[in-house]
């Protein structure tokens, strides 16, 4: 019986995820297709890579891309991070609890309405659209997820750990330095990871407030998918694929160092 | 505190490196340099390579942005966030933009090639005296057929489209003017109709269409339509030449109770960074031999006398797509109907589609 | 100390001020004006009055519900699962690969494969039945959007999971309760903090989906979202636009205010 059951719950979890890789493998496989579109493979070759390695624009596009989540991210954790500090140093309960709302506006807010408030925005102050509009909305949406990740660091803090170092003649910077940004550095990473992946990700905000002949990955593979299928775009998703998957196994190397270097210190 | 301040110097780093390398490969020129010209146009609506050949002619680098509409155009143009050097709106947009004071006015005698122009062309309702736009191309709308599943005789009014027979069947152009505007024709009233009893009873037509419309698309109504997705379209007629070109079971049809004619035309926008640049490219388009082969590339008619004279005798003694005197007679220029009667067309196609099920 | 706190306060409460309160205040101010700057109710008259509005309103919620159930019932079984197998920072990665990859990208999979010759309609005329309209139907478009949720759903409810005490269910199968009743009477209500974060992870980006009513619904589909930004970047009615956006805002709110008063209660029992 309880053999059966395994079975059936593996089912089910071979099923979903199958379905999950479907559309992605479907992509890269047509990416090496000679055909014209996404229907009958033809033979096979390489020549949408090609392409793909000579459209200046695309590969502008997303170098440009990566560069704007970087950016945004370091930037939102930064301010992301005192917030958090702000936040939990605030001494009366309402003073915090109405920060924390305000904070969590833009989490729950739908990407439209956020497009759209900053596009009235930027254009009651007559900020041009382009790479600075995108830059700022990205950082302003990525603030409060990197809030939320610090948060919880701070909380957990042993408050009498300051109390003592203040005590011992630390000055305020020391405390800082020394005591707080160690404990909540998991916090800051795991923040700036976040707001990476919203900045990556994010297509309606950017749609709304970019201009300028400024464009990210998103916003591009709409333009030209609403233009029908090209394949160079299944050889751009396959690239992206391969590039996850390295950035993954990246992140896998370093967690097991790291891991590594800790075992011994909790045993 | 140094392991984070390093890292994120490096982030930093990183960033100013894929910047440089970004730069490179936008062919080292940004918005702001001088020798750039930036281009807003329809998607796909330029040889391509007439771009490389103006860029190694002249040495502009050319920056090339599509819309969708020519309300969204109007919305870029108008915010001001953007400035665009030569922007190709449609008749009716030229002149809301001209209204609203958005457009430079031309020096003519910066354009020596302007007389290849053909003159029926010229001062049209929306530009009477072409002081700010030039003729790109021209064209109708239509219906576009898959004769493997319609009859030519089952297709050939307006009317024919709300047939029981095309159920889930018809795909649309996204574009408020021209939707609302095939339903006015088919009611037997006037494209540009100010009427609001009119409009809404156009709309409330519309609104029975809805069963048999399939999807309301942009560009890649082209694609579905070559790939036999749907039986009928209605779109452009450039547009369709690009389809009866990839499908021979494609035809295009325009209806004889009357349809729209359309300007597509070259203006200047009043923000215009790199006016130098928009003059030589203006030029360099009407070109006879540049303005032929942008033609045959993209199957849209061109205004354009001389270079008519250089295309192939099937394209360019096509009935469909250079109607004849008579046939011209009924279609109808879309007219600038003010900002207020613009909105109630769009709002109407909008609330259509919110409809549309 | 208090200078201290000020350094850490002031870029944050001017991000809040600029780009939280500023933006509200200016949709609500657009919301309340006309296309003079003068203050007026007439778009929110309109909006209430006419039904095609409300009909719209009405059919995007009744999407984002359906998105939402459907999302929750395939993930529900698959986090209990991966909460019980080896390996499971190895399946979780699995799970969220898929979100690194563009929205949009994937999106355009769908293109191809709901196409008339496309993957699903050639497996389905292997058997025998004949090509099926399936792109731009409100089946794709749910289906779709499913797929692009269900990761998001799965992780709150796989954390909520893992956090259950082993000892609780070890208790309750000791004292004879069987595999189905653990799961309704422990694993459920226990797990119902996950399921409630991932319903709003879930239910109001799927409002805002307005790539996929494009590109999948084919424009058939028009929800809140679709409407917002067809206002705003194609009709040019920022008005209308705004108030939409505040009526959104407002529904929101109230689901919002509901679902955290039902929290508290569950605190307080």
């Amino acid at each position: 019986m309880k053999k059966k059951h395994f079975v059936w719950s593996r089912l089910y979890m071979a099923i979903v995820l199958f379905m999950m890789y479907l559309p992605i493998f479907y992509l890269i496989f047509y990416s090496f297709s000679s055909g014209k579109n996404m229907s009958r493979f033809r033979h096979f070759t390489w020549a949408h890579y090609v392409t793909l390695f000579h459209d200046d624009r695309l590969l502008a596009i997303f170098i440009e891309t990566i560069m704007l989540a970087l950016l945004s991210s370091l930037v939102a954790t930064l301010i992301g991070t005192f917030g958090a500090i702000a936040i939990d140093q605030a001494k009366s309960k309402k003073f915090k609890g109405i920060l924390l709302a305000l904070n969590n506006i833009l989490m729950v807010s739908p990407d439209v309405i956020i497009g759209a408030s900053f596009l009235i925005f930027f254009t009651a102050l007559g900020i041009s659209l382009g790479f600075g509009s995108v830059l700022l909305s990205h950082i302003a949406f990525s603030i409060p997820v990197v809030v939320l990740m610090v948060l919880p660091r701070l909380k957990e803090m042993d408050r009498s750990l300051i109390d003592a170092a203040q005590d011992l003649g630390a000055n305020q910077f020391d405390v800082f330095s020394k005591i707080l940004l160690p404990v909540i550095t998991p916090g800051i990473l795991s923040g700036f990871f976040m707001a990476f992946t919203y900045s990556l990700d994010d297509f309606a905000v950017t749609f709304f407030v970019t201009g300028n002949g400024f464009s990210t990955l998103s916003v591009e593979i709409y333009s030209r998918a609403r233009q029908g299928i090209d394949l160079e775009i299944n050889a751009l998703s396959a690239l992206m694929f391969v590039f996850v998957l390295a950035l993954v196994f990246v992140y896998y190397l370093i967690e097991k160092r790291r891991r590594f270097k800790k075992a011994p210190k909790r045993g | 505190m140094k392991k984070i301040l390093w890292s994120a110097f490096t982030i930093l780093l990183i960033c100013f490196g894929l910047n440089l390398t970004a730069k490179k490969l936008d062919g080292n020129v940004s918005a702001n340099s001088k020798r750039t010209l930036i281009i807003y146009n329809w998607g796909d609506y330029i040889k391509p390579s007439l771009l490389t050949k103006f860029e190694k002619q002249t040495g502009y680098h050319v920056i090339y942005e599509t819309f969708d509409s020519n309300e969204a155009m109007y919305t870029k143009i108008q915010q001001g966030g953007t400035n665009y050097d030569l922007a190709v709106p449609s008749d009716y947009m030229i002149s809301k933009l001209r209204k609203a004071h958005l457009l430079d006015r031309l020096d003519r005698r910066r354009l020596k090639n302007f007389k290849n122009i053909d003159p029926i062309f010229l001062h049209q309702s929306f530009d009477p005296k072409n002081n700010y736009s030039v003729p790109y191309f021209w064209g109708t709308l239509g219906i576009i057929y898959n004769d493997k599943f319609v009859k030519a005789s089952e297709i050939q009014h307006w009317n024919d489209l709300w047939s029981p027979k095309f159920r889930h069947n018809i795909l649309l152009v996204d574009s408020a003017r021209d939707i609302m505007g095939l339903s006015l024709v088919s009611l037997g009233d006037s494209m540009n109709t100010t009427n609001s009893l009119d409009l809404k009873l156009a709309k409330t037509k519309l609104d029975e269409l809805g069963p048999n419309i399939k999807a309301i698309v942009s560009d890649e109504l082209k694609m579905y339509m070559i790939q036999n997705d749907a039986a009928i379209g209605v779109s452009w007629s450039g547009e369709a030449r690009e389809m009866l070109d990839s499908n021979s079971h494609l035809h295009y049809v325009v209806p004889k109770e009357g349809s729209n004619l359309w300007f597509d035309n070259f203006v200047i926008p009043k923000t215009a960074r790199h006016k130098k640049a928009a003059y030589a490219f203006l030029d360099f388009m009407l070109e006879p031999k540049n303005a032929a082969e942008n033609a045959a590339y993209i199957g849209y008619a061109t205004p354009n006398r001389a270079a008519k004279k250089l295309l192939p005798a099937s394209l360019r003694n096509d009935r469909q797509f250079y109607p004849n005197q008579s046939a011209m007679k009924h279609l109808q220029v879309y007219r600038d109907l003010g900002p207020s009667k613009v909105q109630e067309y769009n709002d109407l196609f909008l609330e259509f589609k919110m409809y549309a099920h | 100390m208090k200078k201290n706190r000020l350094f850490f306060l002031l870029p944050y409460s001017l991000w809040i001020l600029l780009f939280v309160i500023a933006p509200m205040i200016l949709i609500a101010f657009d919301a309340f004006t006309g296309s003079h700057g003068e203050f007026t109710w007439s778009n929110f008259v309109q909006f209430f009055s006419d039904t095609t509005f409300l009909r719209m309103t009405l059919n995007s919620f009744w999407y984002a519900f359906l998105i939402t159930v459907i999302t929750l019932l395939i993930s529900y079984p698959m986090a209990y699962i991966l909460s019980h197998m080896k390996n499971q920072q190895f399946w979780l990665l699995l799970i969220i690969l898929p979100t690194w990859i563009n929205l949009l990208l994937k999106a355009y999979a769908f293109i191809g494969i709901f196409a008339r010759d496309g993957l699903v309609n050639h497996f389905l005329s292997f058997f025998g039945i004949g090509p099926a309209n399936i792109l731009f139907t409100d089946f794709a478009f749910i289906f779709v959007a499913t797929y692009i949720e269900i990761p998001f759903m799965i992780l709150p409810i796989y954390n909520a999971i893992c956090d259950i005490d082993p000892a609780l269910i070890n208790a309750a199968r000791d004292l004879g309760a069987s595999k189905w009743q653990v799961l309704g009477k422990i694993i459920w209500p226990l797990s119902r903090s996950g399921v409630e974060s991932g319903i709003q992870a879930v239910f109001i980006p799927s409002l805002s989906l307005f790539m996929l009513t494009r590109l999948i619904g084919g424009n058939r589909v028009i929800t809140l979202g679709t409407a917002i930004e067809e206002y705003f970047l194609t009709t040019m009615n920022w008005h209308m636009g705004s108030t939409i956006g505040v009526v959104l805002i407002v529904l929101m709110l109230i689901v919002m205010l509901t679902t955290n008063r039902k929290r508290h209660h569950q605190e307080v029992r």
